[in-house]
């Protein structure tokens, strides 16, 4: 029955996209660790770290695109799922630093030490496992779109009021995450991380499975969106997006569906998020700053909203726009990106793939004006 | 004959003078050398014996004692006092007060105090400045009496008020008079009548002074009674911080009022959702910085005028700027809320980032006019200057705005496309242009709340966004499209904000307003003050 | 009590002095209605007379503030949304067509068909046959088999027209609201819309609102005339005009 639904959504489209996700995935790590660094085909770390940065970006925007794109929710809290799985994360490789911390504290990271905690907050128990921190980097998401939702679709609070108390959430979150006395490091956050699984974090063998299991991970993620959509689930959400209350006159309970895609994508957010810290090796409070996930939204409008492929375009589209830009050019890059905005939304709403579709549909259209 | 025998004792009497005053030279050096031997304990003695002396002179070498300025000279021990100048010290005799050359530390013996001698100290410069012709320097003196009494000053607070002829200064000679009784041993009666004076006074000193008196109290009446006075007094003080606060968040509010307000209109009325808000703000804060930098280098005179000259700027500035950002985006996206949203962030970018390109990322200084500087006591409450005109300020925005609304013709225009736009067209409005001026005016009220916040917040690309998502909280709170909702927003949620604050500290007051705003709006989708209706839908 | 006395009419739709007031202003001012089973009504008033009010309160979109709204003898309508009160039976026309744009005609009618709502088991539901066989019968009724598999967006206006008459076909409700149906068409439209709301009638109860005189006449009906709230007459449609109080305030002098 599972295989059944997953493959229910597998047009030829995303069949393309699934494959060449996983082709990078697999490639790129390989030409790392079986080439020789003087060979010209040896791909090296850094480049591994920067595609699986850019895959969980893409894994990000396709979670924004889930809700925004297919059901006319504009989110402008996605990057708190992504950092609250971050955070998760960042506690499991914090406590795998063991004694090897500045301070040697078998038990406490040093951050605590530092702040003169004398025992660990009972919410870091249970980190040390990995497969607990795995179940909370998917719950913990989960459950705060699950409250947010369950209030906020109940009440009926859609369009810009749905966008404004999603940002104000995450900088409520922003602003608590920056205190010292959460426990979660405070302002500096995590960082200084050794080991993954036992695996040094710094090692190519590592960067480039955690590479590999990025595009895994959004593989997997495109799949389940695929069949999401293409189910006759799929069919009412969309419809719920463009005509909410003529739904409800037809007897659809709307808040079920928007709750569903809505923990979805925050669960797909999560895992991105967690994937992405041992690649940059940090996670502070400013991942929840309101222009992270207003810049996600910006890749999935880039990338062409209510498409599968185009959020990830999007995603690598623009980080690679920032890595270049902030690199070669700092003082532009933010003109670029507000331009960027304004450009997109005034003359490509509906991105690149539909640019590409609005050109392939003049010549249909053109043809199928004939016989009329 | 009269003449010499008037001028004989003229002479004479001038005579008597000067003897009675080389003795009280000469007593004074004795009293100031027994400041600088014997132990901490002899010296506490002689400082007390120089504060009865109750002569002027003996005030500036305590306090040079004080502040570790009081040396013996190695070369002939002479008193004096040195103050740093460069390497060296500048010297003056202690007594006389005349310069007496330069000194380096090695050719000085420093006289030393301790904490204990430094508190004695005070309190005797305290004793001493009763008598100043300067009613500050008085009133400073009675406040550190008050704060650490000492019986010693007794005698010389009796003269001070007895000489007083300032009926502030006096009361507050008699409330360090009282405090002095109460550590004094004074009878049972004086103490009684003093606890009645302390408590009066009604502040956080008093209380202390209060508790110090129920702790040394011998006397079970006294006890009691001083008991009953710190609670009163401790009732007192919790009603003032209670309106303390009120006036902390009617301050916080108007600021979120005036950051809102621009917000209402073109949010509120226009449905237009200006993500760029914040940097009209931020732009009318530049505005006058830029104002009070051609002022300072050309028109120093002016400065005091500075704010003023810059409202009008800030406001045509905001506005135009609006009214390009409404011809130039906005008006291709009306209907689609969220791409505004998104094409507003991006526009908000472009501007931070100019401004940052063109006056640095730093924070750049404002200052403030001699009107807005200072404070006055209400009561227990202080009251700056700065703030209250802000208040004011923003609450003739207020109104100033709603008697545009209510009675210019661009009101009723405004009111007339936002009711039924394709009507007012075919009746000859030419709603673009409405839609432009709205959009202008709303910006120009967000340039002007930015030269009131430029007087309280840190004059910085980033001045914006820290005010955009709590405008938009206020707008929707108070319920959209209502003004006077916007009031009442603005001025519930500083207050609560405020109230929060000592409670939950600054971060978590505001998260639990966040959190309290999330869960009200799901409640109440269309705020406080919602319209219902079918024109709604 | 009173209570159970009126719910045991025979009565599909029962509206008992029902008032809504928006700040201050009755949109419906102590309003009783009776629709039997089978039966179709029409709802003509001036503008502001509450009828769009009474088609919210009947559908659930807007909460009365006193009344009793009974749907089918047993149903309290005040206390459902209205996804729960379409499951019950009664849906709704609006006066603009509208129909979902970015799905193909045949889907338009998939998401409309009576039965499966939830959204858990939609995400694993394939079309069965009896859906299949229903869907190619509503398809033929509105003679679009054609254009099944198009964009409803490219629809003309009339076909969007049609599209939503097989929406309301595949949702089968007992009572079926309809707001202004006619409103801008022809007058052959008009008189073609007549006949297959009379054609419906046969099947399902139908409460129309209607301004046009000409296709209420058409008709036949019983009416039921609206003002400022309140029912002003009920009869046939020459009885109703006849009334002095209707001809006062809607037919004119």
């Amino acid at each position: 029955m599972i295989t059944r639904f997953l493959w229910q959504g597998m047009g030829p489209m995303l069949r393309v996209a699934v494959l060449f996700v996983l082709a990078i995935g697999i490639i790129l790590p390989l030409l790392n660790q079986l080439m020789p660094a003087s060979s010209a085909f040896h791909v090296p770390a850094w480049v591994l770290q920067l595609i699986g940065k850019y895959l969980c970006f893409a894994s990000l925007a396709l979670a924004v695109d889930l809700v925004w794109g297919f059901c006319g929710i504009l989110t402008l809290g996605h990057a708190a799922f992504f950092a609250l799985g971050g955070y998760c994360m960042g506690m499991y490789l914090m406590r795998q630093i063991g004694s090897r911390g500045q301070y040697g504290n078998p038990l406490l990271p040093d951050f605590m030490v530092f702040l003169n905690y004398k025992e660990l907050p009972w919410f870091w128990h249970g980190f040390d496992q990995f497969w607990f921190a795995a179940i909370m980097i998917v719950l913990v998401p989960s459950v705060l779109a699950l409250a947010l939702g369950w209030f906020a679709f109940r009440s009926r609070v859609t369009g810009v009021y749905l966008s404004i108390i999603t940002q104000a959430m995450t900088f409520a979150l922003m602003l608590a995450f920056f205190r010292n006395d959460m426990g979660l490091g405070g302002n500096n956050g995590m960082t200084d991380f050794k080991d993954i699984l036992g695996f040094s974090v710094q090692s190519d063998a590592t960067r480039a499975t955690l590479c590999f299991t990025s595009a895994l991970a959004l593989a997997i993620f495109l799949v389940i969106s695929g069949a999401v959509v293409g189910s006759r689930f799929g069919k009412a959400l969309t419809a719920v997006r463009d005509a909410e209350s003529r739904m409800r006159f037809l007897g659809y309970r709307v808040e079920g569906y928007k709750l569903f895609v809505f923990v979805l994508s925050a669960a797909m957010a999560g895992v991105a998020g967690a994937l992405y810290v041992p690649q940059v090796g940090i996670i502070n409070p400013s991942e929840f700053s309101p222009g992270n996930s207003i810049e996600a939204v910006l890749w999935v409008a880039v990338g062409g909203r209510g498409t599968l492929i185009g959020p990830i375009l999007g995603a690598f589209a623009v980080n690679f726009g920032k890595t270049y830009l902030t690199g070669a050019l700092p003082e532009v890059w933010l003109f670029a990106l507000g331009a960027l905005f304004i450009a997109v939304t005034l003359f490509l709403p509906k991105g690149i793939v539909g640019l590409w579709s609005q050109i392939r549909n003049r010549g249909t259209a053109r043809k199928a004006r004939v016989p009329a | 004959m009269f003449f010499l025998r008037l001028l004989a004792g003229v002479s004479s009497a001038l005579a008597a003078v000067l003897i009675a005053a080389t003795a009280l030279a000469a007593d004074l050096s004795a009293l100031v050398t027994n400041l600088t031997t014997g132990s901490f304990g002899d010296r506490e003695t002689a400082v007390g014996a120089l504060a009865a002396s109750g002569d002027a002179r003996a005030a500036p070498i305590l306090e040079a004692l004080g502040a570790g300025q009081l040396y013996l000279r190695k070369s002939d021990n002479a008193v004096v006092i040195g103050k740093p100048d460069g390497n060296q010290l500048a010297l003056t005799e202690a007594i006389s007060g005349k310069p007496a050359g330069t000194g380096s530390e090695a050719e000085l013996d420093r006289v030393r105090v301790n904490n204990r001698l430094r508190g004695v100290i005070e309190a005797a410069v305290g004793s001493l400045t009763l008598m100043s012709p300067d009613p500050r320097v008085r009133r400073d003196a009675a406040d550190s009496l008050f704060k650490r009494p000492d019986p010693a000053a007794l005698a010389a607070l009796d003269a001070a008020i007895a000489g007083e002829k300032d009926a502030r200064i006096k009361t507050a000679f008699q409330e360090a008079r009282a405090a002095v009784v109460l550590v004094s041993d004074a009878s049972k009666q004086d103490k009684l009548a003093a606890l009645e004076v302390v408590r009066d006074k009604g502040n956080r000193d008093a209380l202390s002074v209060l508790q110090a008196a129920i702790n040394g109290a011998s006397d079970p009446d006294v006890k009691a009674a001083a008991t009953a006075a710190a609670a009163s007094v401790r009732q007192s003080l919790a009603g003032w911080e209670a309106a303390q606060n009120v006036w902390y968040g009617i301050s916080l509010g108007s600021v979120l009022l005036l950051a809102a307000i621009g917000l209402a209109i073109t949010f509120g009325t226009m449905g237009v959702i200006n993500m760029a808000h914040g940097e009209m703000v931020m732009l009318g804060a530049y505005t006058t910085f830029v104002v009070q930098d051609i002022i300072r280098t050309s028109f120093p005179h002016l400065f005091d005028a500075s704010l003023v000259i810059a409202l009008p700027l800030a406001f045509v500035v905001a506005g135009a700027v609006g009214i390009a950002i409404e011809r130039g985006i906005i008006r291709f996206l009306y209907g689609r809320p969220l791409d505004t949203l998104l094409a507003t962030w991006g526009l908000s970018l472009v501007l931070q980032q100019a401004v940052r390109s063109i006056f640095g990322p730093s924070n750049r200084e404002v200052g403030a006019p001699a009107f807005m500087s200072g404070a006055f006591q209400l009561g227990q409450l202080t009251i700056t200057y700065g703030r209250l005109w802000i208040v004011v300020f923003s609450l003739l925005v207020f109104v100033t705005l709603i008697l545009v609304l209510r009675k210019t013709p661009l009101g009723l225009y405004m009111r007339a496309v936002t009711q039924n736009r394709p009507m007012a067209s075919a009746m000859g409005i030419r709603t673009p242009r409405v839609d432009a001026l709205t959009f202008g005016l709303g910006s120009g009220i967000a340039g002007l709340a930015g030269v009131a916040l430029s007087q309280i917040d840190n004059v910085s690309p980033n001045l914006g966004q820290g005010y955009i998502i709590d405008s938009f909280m206020v707008v929707v709170f108070g319920g959209v499209g209502n003004l006077f909702g916007t009031l009442v927003g603005a001025t519930a949620l500083g207050i609560v904000n405020k109230f929060l604050e000592p409670y939950a500290g600054a971060v978590l007051g505001k998260i639990l307003v966040l959190v309290f705003i999330i869960l009200f709006i799901q409640r109440r989708p269309r705020g406080l003050f919602a319209l219902k209706g079918r024109s709604v839908e | 009590m009173s209570m159970t006395e009126q719910r045991s009419t025979s009565a599909l739709l029962y509206l008992s002095g029902v008032t809504v007031s928006f700040d201050g202003f009755k949109a419906l001012n102590n309003l009783s209605l009776l629709v039997e089973p089978g039966e179709m009504r029409a709802i003509i008033g001036p503008n502001g007379a509450g009828k769009t009010t009474m088609m919210d309160v009947v559908t659930g979109k807007t909460r009365p503030d006193e009344g009793e709204v009974v749907f089918d003898g047993k149903a309290d309508l005040t206390k459902l949304d209205e996804a729960d009160i379409a499951t019950l039976g009664i849906g709704r026309k609006f006066q603009k067509p509208t129909v979902f744009e970015n799905h193909t005609v045949r889907d338009n009618l998939l998401l409309a068909l009576a039965g499966l709502r939830s959204w858990y088991k939609l995400l694993l539901a394939a079309p069965t046959k009896a859906e299949n066989t229903r869907l190619g019968e509503i398809l033929s009724i509105i003679r679009m088999e054609a254009q099944q598999h198009m964009l409803a967006a490219r629809l003309s206006h009339g076909q969007k027209q049609w599209l939503e008459i097989g929406m309301l076909l595949a949702q089968d409700p007992k009572l079926l609201l309809v707001d202004e149906p006619v409103a801008g068409m022809t007058d052959v439209e008009t008189e073609t819309t007549a006949q297959v709301l009379r054609e419906i009638n046969k099947t399902h109860s139908v409460v129309v609102v209607e301004h046009d005189m000409g296709f209420v006449r058409a008709l036949g009906v019983k009416v039921t005339v609206l003002h400022e709230g309140s029912m002003l007459a009920e009869g046939t449609l020459d009885q109703v005009s006849a009334d002095p109080r209707v001809v006062e305030v809607y037919l004119g002098r």
